[in-house]
């Protein structure tokens, strides 16, 4: 959606994620999604008086191969207590980073070819999960609220980036490629529909080459679709309302998927005050260089290199093959693209396999080894399968698992002899004198018949191209 | 009578605390924590400017557990503890406002 | 009443049984305790199958610990699974812990029997028992008077010989001062040598778990059990617990002992007598004093009254009758934390909330709050420098001896200037005790303090023993 005249829109976002360990930030009990409610609790996550933290290095270590991937700098940092009152926080303070957090600084860059700055990601814990009784389930117009603590204590980054975003387009392609490496990171399973992954966006408006205007926050946007929706809707929103001569009020709003509208939660007049103090019952945390090296050490590869590697074995990629690249990348199949490459293979042929054979069936990919699909991709590269055959070939590798050439010989797709399919082609010459006397006159498009007629007879086991060269020859 | 703090102040530090007070708690109260207050003045006039808070006392740092999952409360006995519990959750009233 | 020393010594031998030792506590606590009010809960049922235990394994020839039988008083804001936990507060009345703190799982394991939860002013806030939801307890040696605060349930448990030992916390002076007006030894120890977790938070900072007892051997003895590095614990110091028994008759010859003005000036003239006996006799014991100055500690009161109020504000935010407790309902959940909180918080404690809540509100920090941490960073320093010129400091405990009750509630001001020599320490993190020595107005007991650079224990028990044998009291 572009903007009319010369208004522009500001946004920034800010995205919590749950880390992958096994237990929560500051206390043993499982860190599990979906269990029975309040089945993972214990004193400290609990709050229960006289408990007390005490640091997860798990999460220490997600969080800074996070900052890693992020090119944030990594410095000694501090806990601080955020306090407020809610009844899904135990504590009645939530136990964060202010001043110093463990990553500040860094970068993401986007396919497009921008740059988004990162302030800060930095460590956290995540409250408990109310639902609502009495009104529709929703906050509003309940009676009642039920209080779950299993979610209580579970660790979270939260990654802030600057202020730098100017599309709602571009505010999708910033948060998919950050949840690209967030699970490339290893630290978060990316999964929005279970709230593994939130997003807040800050967004507001301005004309061109003016002062950022005042900002409003959707908060708890849980898909890349609602993300793009919600900022477009706000920026017009407030661009409306300035031009119709009004004012942006500095609020909380939230977004309602359904009406495809933001409406207000909370207006800021009263700005919360959260008496940030350092957490006296944790202490300074300074990973010293062995710390950071091991964790350096255990980085996985990130999305924008792994692409790169895989871009830079095709030569002149389309912008169809660059698309396919990316199913590859996000999947993380591109190991069977450096196979084949290694065997001598064709890398766009490989990739053109992996992106539509392979994801079609990616749960099973375990079943499929890299031999196999090498071994399969040379076979249609060198005409021994036909495309069709190959596919089925990956098919069944993926179902059950297997041997490329004992699947093909089982399926009846050896490789036709250049005798047999001689005879079939001279038989379907006498029987259709007509066509063939067109064809050796010149008429291409007859070529099409006698490969139909090919097919029909083998059962399509013949080779396109060997086929043509038979009529070809006989022309 | 102490100036250090209003009592519009202590109101809103009442409520930020989720204490009610009556009006005459509400004038104790500032005389009471007023004359605190001003004792507490003898440190504002220092300049410590460069002095630096200090964290642990004995300088303890880097204090972290193993990613080990333990074994958590018997939620039938943490229930029990609870003024309204309800569908193995704890019940409150309703909730005006979302989150910060 | 015999020391833990001896019962523990007895038990093991099987010159006594813990379950005799036990029938003795509890029937000094059915004699006294209604007209002190020292025990806010007594669990005999637990405590005699506790000591049954205890003699089951002596007569199988297990080594039952350094505590074997002796009867223990625990203060009420130290978590005991099952056994009511209440802080002194309406707001916790009825409420359970699930989980042991510590420090009773530690006792335990010496083979100690608590016997029961101590009064105390609510939430640790007070320094005269006199803030506690369920009536003030009375000082064994004079019933018009206050025990002291905020330990003074187990300072009298003590004093009243109902038990030989008792646990506490110190946050501000809470072990040391009822320890001095009950005449009794109460010691605070280094921050983080003894574990915080199941210690109802006051000020995190600031808080230590520490003994009262009637000797100095004996407060040795369950320092020892109590201290050591706790997992549970981010802030407990790395080592195990140090040897301090060993140590108590090491004497105090070679030894440079600072007696600090500022710890003493404004202390009424039996307290100064105490505090010059206390210097006459370390003399006499080969040590050298020193008159020391360090004006900094005039700034400590300052400091504490809003480092200590501001971390209670927000360890106290969890008291919002959702998940434990009382709870006075409400329209919406708010209005109900607020009903709930209001009617659950005493006076102290309200007042406090609300000075922390301020001292860390937005535009105050830096001038409250923030100021305070940093004099705190001078306070250590201060102490830092003195050390280097000395081993020890002395000084008083208190300014004066146990008052009436009523005599300070109007003004707290006043009652905050019960601690003016005992919260140097606490900001510090530096260990300190109480020994009483000598006699004040109308009998009443003075303590004098001893105080030592961190991880010094075994010298201040040292020190501490010179005093006690120069009082008399082996």
């Amino acid at each position: 959606m572009t903007l009319s005249g010369d208004w522009e829109m500001v946004v920034g976002l800010e995205v919590h994620t749950e880390l992958l360990t096994k237990s929560k930030l500051f206390c043993g009990c499982a860190n599990h999604f979906g269990s029975e409610p309040n089945t993972n609790i214990c004193p400290v996550c609990l709050g229960l008086p006289g408990s007390l933290p005490v640091l997860n290095r798990e999460a220490v270590d997600f969080a800074m191969r996070i900052g890693m991937a992020l090119h944030s700098t990594i410095a000694p940092s501090t806990f601080h207590r955020k306090n407020y009152f809610y009844p899904d926080q135990s504590k009645d303070y939530q136990i964060s980073q202010y001043d110093l957090p463990i990553n500040s600084g860094g970068y993401l860059d986007l396919l497009d070819g921008s740059r988004v700055s990162i302030e800060r990601a930095h460590m956290e814990e995540d409250t408990g999960k109310s639902t609502h009784l009495g009104g529709s389930g929703r906050l509003a117009g309940a009676v009642s609220s039920l209080v779950d603590y299993n979610r209580c204590g579970v660790p979270l980054v939260e990654i802030v980036s600057g202020p730098d975003i100017r599309s709602a387009t571009q505010a999708r392609a910033y948060a998919a490629e950050l949840r690209g490496i967030l699970m490339a990171t290893g630290a978060s399973d990316g999964r929005l529909e279970e709230g593994s992954m939130r997003f807040d966006a800050n967004v507001s408006v301005r004309k061109s080459g003016e002062p950022f205007g005042t900002r409003c926050e959707i908060k708890n946007l849980n898909s890349l679709r609602s993300l793009q929706r919600a900022i477009d809707y706000e920026a017009l929103r407030q661009i409306e309302l300035l031009e119709g001569g009004g004012v942006v009020r500095q609020e909380t709003r939230h977004w309602d998927e359904n009406l495809g509208e933001t409406s207000t939660l909370r207006v800021k007049e009263d700005a919360d005050d959260y008496r940030y103090f350092r957490d006296p019952d944790l202490v300074d945390l300074a990973p010293d260089q062995a710390w950071q090296d091991r964790v350096r050490a255990a980085l996985p590869a990130m999305p924008a290199q792994r692409r790169a590697d895989v871009v830079a074995l095709l030569s002149a990629p389309s912008s169809p093959q660059l698309d396919a690249v990316e199913v590859v990348i996000d999947l993380g199949l591109e190991r069977y693209v450096h196979a084949v490459v290694a065997a001598s293979g064709d890398a766009a042929l490989a990739v053109a396999r992996v992106a539509n054979e392979l994801a079609a069936d990616v749960e099973h990919v375990a079943n499929l080894s890299t031999d196999a699909f090498v071994a399969t991709v040379l076979m249609e590269q060198r005409g021994e399968l036909s495309a069709t055959q190959a596919k089925t070939v990956l098919g069944a590798l993926l179902a059950d698992g297997g041997e490329p050439r004992e699947i093909a010989a089982a399926m009846g797709f050896e490789q036709l002899s250049a005798d047999s399919l001689g005879s079939t082609v001279a038989s379907l010459i006498d029987a259709h004198p007509d066509e063939w006397g067109r064809y050796r006159e010149g008429d291409e498009k007859l070529a099409q018949f006698f490969i139909g007629q090919v097919m029909k007879l083998t059962r399509g086991q013949a080779n396109g191209k060997a086929v043509i060269a038979e009529l070809q020859a006989r022309r | 009578m102490s100036d250090a703090i209003t009592r519009e102040e202590v109101a809103k530090v009442a409520r930020l605390a989720r204490l009610s007070l009556s009006e005459t708690e509400l004038d104790t109260f500032t005389e009471q924590l007023g004359q605190i207050l001003e004792h507490a003045r003898d440190m504002n006039s220092l300049d410590l400017a460069n002095v630096v808070a200090t964290a642990h006392p004995f300088g303890v740092t880097n204090v972290v557990r193993d990613d080990i999952v333990v074994e958590s409360l018997d939620r039938d006995v943490v229930l029990a503890m609870a003024p309204d519990a309800r569908d193995h959750r704890f019940a409150v009233p309703r909730i005006l406002g979302e989150a910060p | 009443m015999r020391s833990a020393t001896q019962i523990a010594a007895d038990v093991r031998s099987g010159t006594t049984s813990a379950s005799d030792e036990l029938e003795r506590t509890l029937s000094v606590i059915d004699e006294r305790n209604a007209e002190l009010n020292v025990f806010l809960y007594v669990d005999v049922e637990g405590a005699r199958a506790a000591a049954a235990a205890i003699d089951e394994r002596v007569a199988r020839g297990d080594d039952v610990g350094p505590l074997a039988g002796v009867p223990i008083a625990i203060k009420d804001n130290l978590c005991q699974v099952g056994i009511p936990t209440t802080c002194s507060s309406k707001i916790l009345e009825g409420w359970l812990p699930p989980y042991d703190a510590t420090v009773i799982k530690k006792i335990v394991a010496a083979g100690a029997v608590p016997v029961g939860k101590t009064n105390l002013d609510e939430f640790a806030m007070g320094s005269s028992t006199e803030n506690s939801a369920f009536g003030p307890t009375r000082n064994p040696r004079d019933p018009s008077r206050v025990p002291g605060g905020s330990s003074g349930g187990s300072a009298a448990a003590v004093a009243a010989d109902m038990t030989s030992l008792a646990l506490g916390s110190d946050t501000g002076g809470s072990i040391r001062q009822p320890a001095a007006l009950c005449g009794i030894v109460g010691v605070k120890p280094t921050y983080g040598l003894v574990s915080r977790y199941g210690l109802v938070a006051f000020a995190s900072s600031l808080d230590q778990i520490g003994p009262f007892a009637q000797s100095v051997t004996d407060a040795a003895l369950l320092l020892e059990v109590l201290a050591g590095h706790d997992p549970r614990d981010s802030t407990s110091l790395p080592e195990p617990a140090p040897s301090l028994v060993a140590h108590v008759n090491d004497g105090v010859v070679g030894k440079k002992i600072g007696l600090v003005r500022e710890l003493y000036t404004g202390a009424n003239d039996d307290v100064l007598a105490s505090v010059q006996a206390a210097a006459d006799a370390f003399r006499a014991a080969g040590a050298e004093i020193v008159e020391l100055s360090i004006p900094e500690l005039s700034l400590t009161l300052s400091a504490y009254y809003l480092i200590a109020p501001a971390e209670a504000s927000s360890n106290l935010a969890r008291f919002d009758g959702v998940r434990y407790g009382r709870r006075v309902d409400g329209d919406d959940v708010t209005a109900m934390m607020e009903a709930t909180r209001t009617a659950g918080f005493g006076d102290e404690v309200k007042r406090r909330i609300m000075l922390g809540t301020y001292a860390l509100s937005a535009g105050y920090y830096d001038a409250y709050y923030g100021q305070a941490l940093k004099v705190r960073t001078l306070t250590i320093e201060a102490f830092t420098r003195a050390y280097q010129q000395v081993d020890l400091l002395l000084g008083a405990t208190t300014p004066g001896v146990a008052f009436k009750f009523g005599d300070k509630t109007d003004d707290p001001m006043a009652m905050y200037l019960q601690d003016v020599f005992t919260i140097p320490t606490n900001l510090a993190g530096d260990p300190a005790l109480s020994i009483p020595l000598g006699t004040g107005d109308e009998g009443l007991p003075v303590g004098v303090q001893l105080l030592g650079p961190g991880r010094s224990e075994a010298q201040l028990f040292a020190a501490a023993r010179v005093l006690e044998i120069a009082d008399g009291r082996s």
